[in-house]
Parts: structure tokens; sequence; C-alpha cells
């Protein structure tokens, strides 16, 4: 196998995004992250999102690499088999730690994620799916954001107020027990990046999103929960 | 034994139910408001439900040869819903409640979709995809409660196939032998593109709405545009189940509320089930709709955990969250 430039050697699982494999690549311990098509949608419908969304999540990877946000490295593309090649990051996905770190370790995470998520918005880009995840917490502590295949150019304080909206609901759901702390850790993270006044902006368009969904009794309570 | 007698009427549908634990629906009568146009209008079908709640009782306690007095509780969908409609029901309730003195029972409407749906399907522990009218939500029961874990930032589903047809010039009525005017109208559509939006685990429609009577006003077929928005938006629903299910590993999925009716839809989600190897649940047709049998079922549920509220308390709740209920079974 000398002469291969690169070699799957396990799946690691199917996504709701997409096949993640693991293996090599020019000499890099590397994820294959394979788009498959969706059998429930139709072939025109499916071929055009997986082409658009591997596109632009290498595109994206790049871009954020070169600002200096923690994302992996492109190896390779090739859109139209929906294939991207990447660095592993070395780590633990955040979601399954979150709630055995001790306290300290736990907020520490969560505020290097606000960091990195700030940094994204920082730059005019949402992530799209911020969850725990789609984070890497390293070995020195320090988050690494995975899964960039929803963001989008920011066009408006709505794009960035629901990153940080989407956070709020997977704290809610799957860390309901450390909800609010791990947001005000967050948030201490994103406020090292970001200006106050746009944090409150920020938070005042979450509030706003929040409120607009169905049935939200802090809309006739004028406040949030 | 314990029997309980529910009641609901957060839309369109007054109903009424009885049921034993054994399990058994001993009654199920309904009465249903159509509006001869455009949508819903609360305060006609609370009109329309006042003059029809005596008829849709006295048959359900009649199909079950039972008087109140041998009801061991009396349960109510106190929301959510339309204010007007949720303040029949409750009416009713009460005065059902206080004049033979029985133990009420605060129903969550939502919940009693899931519940009626579980107990039905027999679903362990499913993600639920609860989509009707007025709600489109990816749930699953996590510590005692259930939590949303996606769901529209907008319009609910049913809501946006209901004002698409109806913009069309396609409906009322919206239904017909249990078949959407969307799907009908889908037939024979090509593809055409519109906005396609998932922002994490959430769908949202009212972006597809616009462009989708824009594309019919540029002069679209209308065939196409039906045939295009029903496809990206039963498939981004179906693509924010399957994260769900990603992030939680279930195997189980359940269908439940009234766009469950939709054999489009359900075929989507067959198409998931066999892909990532689930079991697809979906609640029957009869009781993917509103009706009385699911209050009454959930209302036995909660009662038999001691859940009761005082008539003079319980107060319809317009926007109350599934998410904020106690379950305890």
């Amino acid at each position: 196998m000398s002469t291969s430039i690169g070699r799957v050697e396990r799946v690691v699982y199917l996504g709701a995004e997409a096949l993640v494999a693991e293996g090599e690549f020019l000499g890099y311990r590397a994820v294959f992250k394979l788009r498959v098509g969706k059998p429930y949608r139709i072939p025109e419908l499916d071929r055009e999102i997986v082409k658009r969304r591997t596109v632009h999540e290498a595109r994206t990877l790049e871009a954020l690499r070169e600002k200096g946000v923690s994302v992996p490295r492109l190896l390779f593309v090739d859109p139209l088999a929906g294939l991207i090649v990447m660095e592993k990051v070395e780590g633990v996905v955040l979601r399954d730690v979150l709630e055995r770190l001790d306290r300290e370790e736990a907020c520490r995470s969560m505020v290097s994620l606000g960091e990195e998520v700030g940094k994204m918005h920082k730059h005019g880009v949402a992530h799209g799916d911020v969850t725990t995840t789609n984070a890497i917490l390293r070995p020195d502590g320090t988050v690494c954001l995975l899964d960039l295949g929803l963001s989008k150019r920011v066009e408006d304080i709505e794009d960035v107020a629901v990153d940080v909206h989407l956070l709020v609901r997977v704290l809610e759901s799957s860390h309901h027990s450390v909800k609010e702390e791990m947001l005000r850790c967050f948030l201490e993270g994103y406020r090292r990046v970001l200006e106050e006044d746009r944090v409150r902006e920020v938070m005042k368009k979450v509030s706003e999103i929040r409120m607009r969904g169905r049935y939200v009794e802090e809309r006739r309570l004028g406040r949030i929960a | 034994m314990v029997v309980v007698l529910g009641v609901e009427s957060t839309a369109h549908t007054f109903g009424v139910g009885i049921v034993s634990d054994e399990p058994k629906i001993l009654a199920d009568a309904r009465f249903s408001y159509v509006p001869e146009r455009g949508g819903i209008h609360p305060r006609e079908a609370a009109d329309r439900f006042v003059r029809n709640a005596s008829r849709v009782l006295r048959e359900a306690l009649d199909q079950a040869g039972l008087a109140v007095e041998s009801v061991d509780a009396v349960a109510v969908a106190l929301g959510p819903g339309m204010g007007p409609c949720l303040r029949v029901g409750a009416t009713v309730a009460r005065a059902l409640a206080s004049y033979y003195g029985k133990p009420l029972v605060p129903v969550n409407h939502a919940v009693a979709h899931v519940e009626i749906g579980r107990m039905l399907t027999g679903a362990a522990d499913p993600l639920v995809v609860y989509i009707s009218g007025g709600n489109t939500a990816i749930v699953a029961k996590h510590g005692s409660r259930y939590r949303v874990f996606g769901e529209t930032l907008d319009v609910a589903l049913g809501n946006f196939m209901d004002t698409l047809v109806r913009e069309l010039g396609l409906a009322p009525p919206y239904v017909v032998s249990g078949v959407h005017a969307l799907d009908r109208c889908a037939e024979g559509g090509r593809f055409i593109e519109l906005p396609y939006v998932v922002k994490g685990q959430d769908t949202s429609y009212s972006g597809l709405l616009t462009a989708a009577l824009r594309a019919y006003r540029s002069g679209a077929r209308v065939e196409d545009v039906c045939f295009s928005a029903r496809e990206i938006a039963y498939s981004s629903l179906v693509e924010v189940a399957e994260r769900g299910l990603a992030q939680l590993g279930k195997t189980e999925v359940l269908l439940v509320g009234g766009v469950a009716a939709s054999r489009h839809l359900v075929e989507k989600f067959e198409a998931l089930a066999e892909y990532r190897g689930l079991k697809l649940h979906v609640v029957p047709p009869k009781y993917a709709v509103d009706n009385g049998v699911m209050i009454a079922w959930t209302g036995l549920l909660l009662f038999k955990h001691g859940v009761t509220v005082e008539p003079e308390k319980a107060a319809v709740r317009q926007r109350w969250r599934l998410d904020s209920v106690d379950v305890y079974w």
C-alpha cells in the first residue's frame, strides 16, 4: 500500500448528514466525510443539496482556518461525489463528556466554544448547526468546530442569533441539568471576542426568535426563560 | 378498573372520548367545524362547539353505556390552542367535574397526541415527529419530560400546506377523503427550484411559502409549485428528524398529529426507516387528528399519578408547551 495517497480504515458513524470514516490521507490521520444521497429526497433535489453543501463546507473550512478559527484542516474535496477529506482532530465529542467533566473543566470547554463561535461571527460566518455534538474537546481543553455544511455568510443579525438559539436549545434538551451555567460560560467566551453592544443585540434577537416559536409562554409574559 | 372521560376542543374539533385502563376505548364522539372559506375562525368555531357540545357528550356516554356518575375522572385539554375554542371544552369539563364531584385532570394537547400514538402503536421510546396544523416538532422523552429537539422556526407544516393551497385557490376544503389538497395538486408536477431551509435541527416554511406563491404568480405551473413545495417541505422535515435520531441514537420513530395521515409523507419516513434500520410507527389516521380519546387516555395516565386540578384553577393556556409538562410514566 506504499503507493496509495490514502486509505479508509473504519467507518466511524452514519450521521444524519454524512457517512464519516477514519483513515490516512497524504500522511495525515484523516476523516473522510461522504455525503450520501437520501432515499427520501427526489434525486434532483438531493444532488443539488449534496453538491451545494459539500462545496460550501470545503470553502468555509478554508476561509475560517485562514481567519484563525479552530476548524479541521481541509485535505481534499470532490463536490460531485460529495466527499471531503480533512485532518482528524484529536479529542472527544463535547456532548459525550460535558456532564462528566468537573464544573470548572466543563465551563472552560464552553468558554472555548463561545470563543470559537464568536470568532466565526466576527468574521461574518454563521455556523448553522451549533451543537455539543459538533464540537471536539481537545486534550488541551480548547474546542474545535466541526460540520460546517449548514454554515452561511451572515447577512443579518438573525443568522448569528440562530446559532446561539440552537445552542440554547441543545443545552435545554441534552444537558438540561447544567444548562444555565453552561450558557453563562458560553457567553463568557463569546463576549471575549465580540463587542458588548453586539452581544447585547444578538441576545435580544435570540429572545425574539424564541418568542416567534409556537406556543411560547414568555411571549405572553414578556420575558425570556 | 379506572374510567376517564376526556374533552378536546383546542382547534376545529370538539370531541369527547371515554377510555378505561385495560386499555380500551369505550367511546369516541366528535364534532368538527369546517370553515366555508378561509381558515379556522376561532370565535365561529367556539360558537359551533357550544351548540354541539351537549349532543357530543350525550353520544359519547351512550356509546360507552355509562352515566357521568360512573366515570372516575374528567380530563380536559387546557392548551395549547385557540382561546375561544379551548374555553368551551374547559367550561364543559369544569361543569361536569363540579356538578358530579369528579376529579378534574388538566391535559396538554400536544402530550396527548404523543401518548395516544404510543398507546396505539406500542412504540416504547421513540423519537416523536409531531406534525399538525398548529405544530411541527421533533420530540423525545428525556428525563421526566418530553423535550423538543427540533421544531419549525415559523409556521407549522400543516399551516404551511393549508395556506399554500388556499392562496393557490385550491381550498377549502383542505382534506378530501383523507387526502390533502396539496398532495392532490402535486400529482404530475415536476421539480422547480424553491428554497430548502434547514437550520440546525429546525425547519422553516415561511420563506418557502412566499417563494412558492411568487413562482406561481410569475407563471409556474400550479402542479409544479405544489410538487416542489411539498417535496421540499416534507424532505426538510424528514431531514431534521434524521438529525434528531442521529443525535439521540433512537431506533424508533413515531409520527403523530394530523399531517401524519399524509400517505406521501409516511412514504418518505418509510424510506428513512429502511435506510437507517429503524422501526417506524404511525398513529392510525383516525387518531392522528384531534379527538377526545387522546385527552381521556392521557388524562387517565395523569390521574393514576395523582395529577388533578381544582375546577376554579383550571384556566386555559393557549401557549402551553409540551416540554413544560412532567410525565411520570
